[in-house]
């Protein structure tokens, strides 16, 4: 463990400590208000509990798009930089290089996550919504963040590059994020396939409503720990080339 | 002690080492010759435990590099020919990092930092960021970071390349402050660096070990045996090469002119033929200013063997 806190800081530190950080969290956060002034807060009447909904579909979408932007640096970057080599020197597992640098990418989107508060916070100005709904909704994006941070670890590592990486990560998310199209369009069985990969669609909708339902939960720890699992062998994989 | 047997490795169906087998004994510190693709390169990563070799064993103390790979790994210190550095931390920052990556506690690594920066000569640049350093420093910071876990075995690809004369003395200075604590292998091109710091030397050619040992030793497998020689002397470039063929045991010579009307000669025999030599150049009429024999350099010896071998 004590392994894994050590990169996971450094990384978190890398992310924090220069401008590239900040700017991303700036982007995130201009998108995310942008959003929620134009999508949740509309000029007609609304529940409050519907404007927090939109918020959280809003946010999630930009959380996906975040995590393959902070993601794809975690191993490409090592590479183009040969800092990758103090990894794999070091005695740490793969699973660990893994595990800290999936944790740091983590550290962030809760970071970034923690700064759009004050815009559920907004509703209770003029509305009423209730505290579990607003939780409930954080924990589905950072559920769903972390299915999208795995996707995104396991494309920078079998990537050389980080433009590849954002590629190939941001390639495969919106793939799940877009499997209900595709279930409309598929036939048996993929059609109920897709239809449960969806990301948007099937597994997070629940948690925009403040409901938890523990197969998304499932689902989206499955993701992730599948990813994940994909990184780590590939890194082993360079291991026995 | 670090011991290889029979290291043999693949990429695909390319062979890049075969039966490599060697050992270093503890606070030796060895140059590690060979020409591009020999398998230099495979070799240094699997003994910085980067790639798991497709036959025999690597040990360091015992610890097998398969068998106790994270062990392994956390004994061996490697400065890749470009030092892998995070350019935005601090060189106390990294080295604390770096060393508690490798395995050590932070109290421990805190401990060990002020000799590192000493052996290294980094103490006057030590809270300064990276990215901020010379070429010449941020190679000293590879070492450290190298060094800073106190392994028994530290591996140092090209560690002079892009130095500065400066440089590269003090450079040698850390190297051989570094075989005081533990085993270096250094891969160089450099031939006169590794000359100049190292025990002991082994080449690799065509993915196997083709000599070791110290410079003297290699000059004898290399066959460099006979005689080379090099004359000023002063005479018509004719008058030199009719002299030069009536000596038995003269086997090839070239002249270069010098200013002054004087003639620089290199001449090869298969034995010491020097007074024979002499007596012919002098009846004929040459004028013999001086008479060095030739002290067989590193690269010659080092040419010979790769030669000798892929032949």
């Amino acid at each position: 463990m004590r392994g894994i806190l050590l990169v996971a800081r450094r990384d978190f530190a890398a992310y924090v400590n220069t401008i590239w950080g900040w700017l991303i969290i700036a982007v995130a956060l201009f998108l995310d208000g942008v959003l929620f002034h134009a999508l949740a807060l509309t000029s007609t009447a609304q529940y409050s509990a519907d404007v927090l909904s939109k918020f959280f579909f809003n946010s999630g979408g930009v959380a996906l798009g975040v995590g393959v932007v902070v993601t794809m640096r975690l191993f490409a970057e090592e590479r183009q930089t040969g800092t990758m080599v103090l990894l794999e020197s070091s005695p740490l597992s793969d699973r660990q290089l893994v595990l800290g640098k999936y944790l740091s990418a983590m550290m962030f989107m809760t970071l970034l996550h923690a700064l759009t508060a004050y815009m559920p916070a907004m509703i209770f100005v003029n509305g009423k919504v209730g505290i579990e709904q607003i939780a409930v909704g954080y924990l589905g994006i950072l559920l769903m963040s972390s299915a999208g941070v795995a996707i995104g670890t396991w494309a920078s590592s079998v990537s050389r590059n980080q433009i590849l990486a954002a590629v190939l990560g941001g390639m495969l998310v919106l793939l799940f994020v877009l499997c209900h199209w595709l279930a409309k369009v598929s036939d048996a069985p993929f059609k109920e396939l897709f239809a449960n990969m969806a990301f948007y669609a099937k597994q997070f909708a629940p948690f925009e409503d403040g409901r938890v339902n523990t197969e998304n939960v499932f689902y989206f720890l499955s993701v992730t720990f599948a990813f994940l699992t994909l990184a780590t062998q590939a890194l082993t994989a360079r291991r026995w080339e | 002690m670090i011991t290889v047997e029979g290291l043999t490795h693949y990429y695909g169906e390319r062979r890049a080492v075969e039966g490599l087998s060697f050992t270093i004994a503890a606070n030796e510190i060895v140059g590690f010759l060979g020409l591009n693709g020999a398998g230099k390169s495979t070799t240094l990563k699997v003994l910085a435990g980067l790639v798991i070799p497709t036959a025999g064993t690597v040990t360091v103390n015992g610890t097998d590099l398969v068998a106790a790979n994270a062990e392994f790994r956390s004994q061996i210190g490697y400065l890749p020919e470009d030092p892998p550095l995070y350019r935005e931390m601090t060189v106390s920052e990294f080295l604390l990092y770096v060393g508690q990556l490798k395995g050590r506690s932070a109290a421990e690594v805190q401990a060990e930092l002020p000799k590192v920066l000493e052996t290294c000569q980094l103490a006057h640049v030590q809270h300064r960021v990276i990215q901020e350093l010379s070429h010449g420093y941020r190679k000293r910071v590879g070492i450290a970071q190298a060094i800073i876990h106190r392994p028994q075995l530290v591996i140092l690809d090209e560690p002079i390349s892009g130095l500065d004369p400066k440089q590269i003395v003090e450079m040698r200075q850390v190297v051989r402050a570094l075989g005081k604590q533990c085993t270096v292998l250094i891969s160089s091109h450099i031939l006169a660096e590794i000359s100049e710091t190292c025990d002991r030397i082994l080449v690799l050619n065509g993915g196997r070990i083709v000599a070791q040992g110290q410079e003297s030793d290699l000059a004898a497998a290399a066959h460099t045996a006979g005689t080379r020689i090099t004359l000023q002397v002063r005479a018509d470039r004719a008058l030199v090469e009719g002299a030069l063929r009536s000596v038995s045991g003269v086997q090839k010579w070239d002249a270069v002119e010098e200013p002054g009307g004087l003639l620089k000669v290199h001449v090869a025999m298969d034995s010491d033929q020097r007074e024979s030599l002499v007596a012919a150049l002098v009846t004929a009429g040459v004028g013999v200013r001086r008479v060095v024999e030739d002290e067989s350099e590193l690269e010659s010896i080092f040419l010979g063997l790769t030669q000798g071998a892929s032949a």
